[in-house]
């Protein structure tokens, strides 16, 4: 579904991305992790073609998508779902209008209609949708708007893929569990490929197959749990040393529940 | 932008919504302007057509003043200053809190959605502004020359009917037309590529309503110096 080829980007002057590669299949699910600015959002836009890299590929569904054309680009884009680490949510439109606007700007459904799958889109976000439907997001906390901010990304058609930045940051951890669950669940029930960035590796633990750890724009480390857990990479260990103790709690306990 | 113009889909709500914005958000300003600009020059011209005893004169001389350079770069630069700062602080607002990318990622061209129906509100409401501002001026020159220049209002009206000719009328909507395409050209350019967060938006703001107030008064020159060789006959 997604293929990164050797893929080296820079912002002006400043390298990002080091030649990078991996794919992403058409139902796996891969948490992306690793230090602030290593470049972890920096992939997710390269994904959606709103850059293109000085070098390598990116691939969505077989097609190179910074050779597209606009309209073209805008057919995948309409494919992928994706969650931005700030929300980005349309501070001139409703919560509600926000939630819908896939809806609203590509079917023909009546108002009254997006307006009630908006409803149950909030309520499956865990919000009280009667509350805060007509209201504008400023109005909202930072963890209401994330919440909107997913439901916004989820009410499409069919999404294909699923971009998610730091969904669970910031939220307390009843809702970190709904949308980890929401997460896993999508990816599972619907085949939707799903790339997760996040800084919680322990929440990561509990759904993803696979593990990529970006540092310094390289990727480091590319593999599944155990492979991590036995890794002797320096920079990983580094990275996961301050994680150490509540992952080994977390395998555990998993360990526990399977055996 | 212009091939934008033609392409689907077509944002009729939005452009329904900035009509309104611009075109009524804007009326008083153009009222103001109108009555103020017209009487200041009516006033001024009045004693001096005293001087050479040709006060009937008044009506024809604001007509041509208003109808084919006041009325359009007055309306103008006051759209300009309202309506480009709003588009480019609002585009550049979007831009910097990452809505540009959501709306891409929605499969939305943001030119399509947000600089098409700006462009359309203006080319349809720029014009209707500016005959306001005429009429309101040609009737701020009526209350001046009845009031204290003492030229009869039919004397006044007659002379200006007689320049509402069709060079003077066609010069006087198709500047407006051409401005209203200088205002959203700019406003949504230096809002799409407004950077730096934002202090960008401010500056971009700023460089929008200065940019869009320059080359609003230069192009009006080169239409007037245009139409004064093609229009010859009809002026
Ligand atoms: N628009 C931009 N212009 C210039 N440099 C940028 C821009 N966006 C990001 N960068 C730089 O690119 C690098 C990677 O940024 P990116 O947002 O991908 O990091 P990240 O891994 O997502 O970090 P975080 O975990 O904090 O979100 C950073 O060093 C940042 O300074
Ligand atoms: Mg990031």
């Amino acid at each position: 579904m997604i293929e990164i080829k050797n893929v080296s980007f820079s912002y002006g002057d400043t390298p990002v991305l080091k030649n990078i590669s991996f794919n992403v299949g058409s139902s796996e699910s891969v948490v992306v992790m690793g230090p602030s600015g290593s470049g972890k959002s920096t992939i997710l836009r390269l994904i959606l073609g709103l850059e293109c890299p000085q070098s390598g590929e990116i691939c969505v569904d077989g097609l190179n998508i910074c050779n597209l054309k606009e309209k073209e680009k805008q057919e995948i884009r309409k494919k992928i779902g994706m969650v931005f680490q700030d929300g980005a949510l349309f501070d001139s439109m409703s919560v509600w209008e926000n939630v819908g606007f896939y809806l609203l700007e590509h079917t023909k459904l009546s108002l009254e209609e997006v307006g009630k799958r908006a409803v149950e889109m909030l309520g499956f976000v865990g919000l009280d949708a009667k509350e805060i439907m007509n209201k504008l997001p400023e109005q909202l906390s930072g963890g209401m708007q994330r919440r909107v901010a997913i439901g916004r990304s989820l009410l499409s058609t069919a999404p294909k893929a699923m971009l998610y930045d730091e969904p669970t940051t910031g939220l307390d951890p009843q809702s970190t569990e709904n949308v980890l669950e929401l997460i896993d669940k999508l990816n599972k029930e619907r085949d939707i490929a799903t790339i997760v960035v996040t800084h919680e590796i322990v929440d990561a633990i509990g759904f993803a197959g696979r593990f990529i750890i970006i540092i310094d724009g390289q990727i480091a480390f590319d593999g599944s749990l155990e492979e991590l857990r036995d890794s002797k990479n320096l920079d990983v260990l580094q990275f996961l040393a301050p994680f150490r103790l509540s992952f080994n709690e977390v395998l555990k306990r998993d360990f526990f529940n399977y055996t | 932008m212009i091939i934008a113009l033609f392409r689907r889909p077509f944002y009729f709500a939005e452009t329904k919504e900035q009509m309104y914005l611009i075109g009524i958000g804007s009326l008083y300003l153009v009222i103001l302007t109108g009555i103020f600009a017209g009487q200041g020059f009516a006033l001024a011209f009045s004693n001096e057509l005293a001087d050479f005893g040709a006060k009937d004169y008044l009506g024809r001389i604001m007509t041509i003043a208003i109808v084919r350079e006041l009325g359009p770069v007055l309306a103008a630069l006051m759209i300009a200053a309202r309506v480009a700062a709003g588009i480019t602080a609002e585009i550049g607002a979007m831009k910097s809190s990452n809505q540009l990318n959501a709306l891409l990622s929605f499969g939305i061209d943001p030119i399509q959605k947000l600089a098409v129906p700006r462009l359309l509100a203006l080319i349809v409401m720029v014009p209707v502004l500016t005959i306001f501002c005429d009429v309101i001026a040609l009737f701020g020159g009526y209350i001046i020359a009845v009031f204290l220049a003492h030229v009869s209002g039919t004397m006044y009206f007659a002379a200006v009917k007689e320049r509402l000719i069709f060079g003077n009328l066609f010069i006087g909507i198709l500047k407006p037309i051409v401005f209203s395409f200088v205002i959203a050209f700019i406003a949504c350019y230096k809002g799409f590529y407004s950077e730096g967060g934002t202090k960008g938006v401010g500056k971009a703001t700023t460089e929008s309503v200065v940019l869009s107030s320059i080359i609003i008064l230069v192009v009006n020159f080169f239409i007037t110096k245009m139409a004064s060789s093609f229009l010859k006959g009809y002026l």
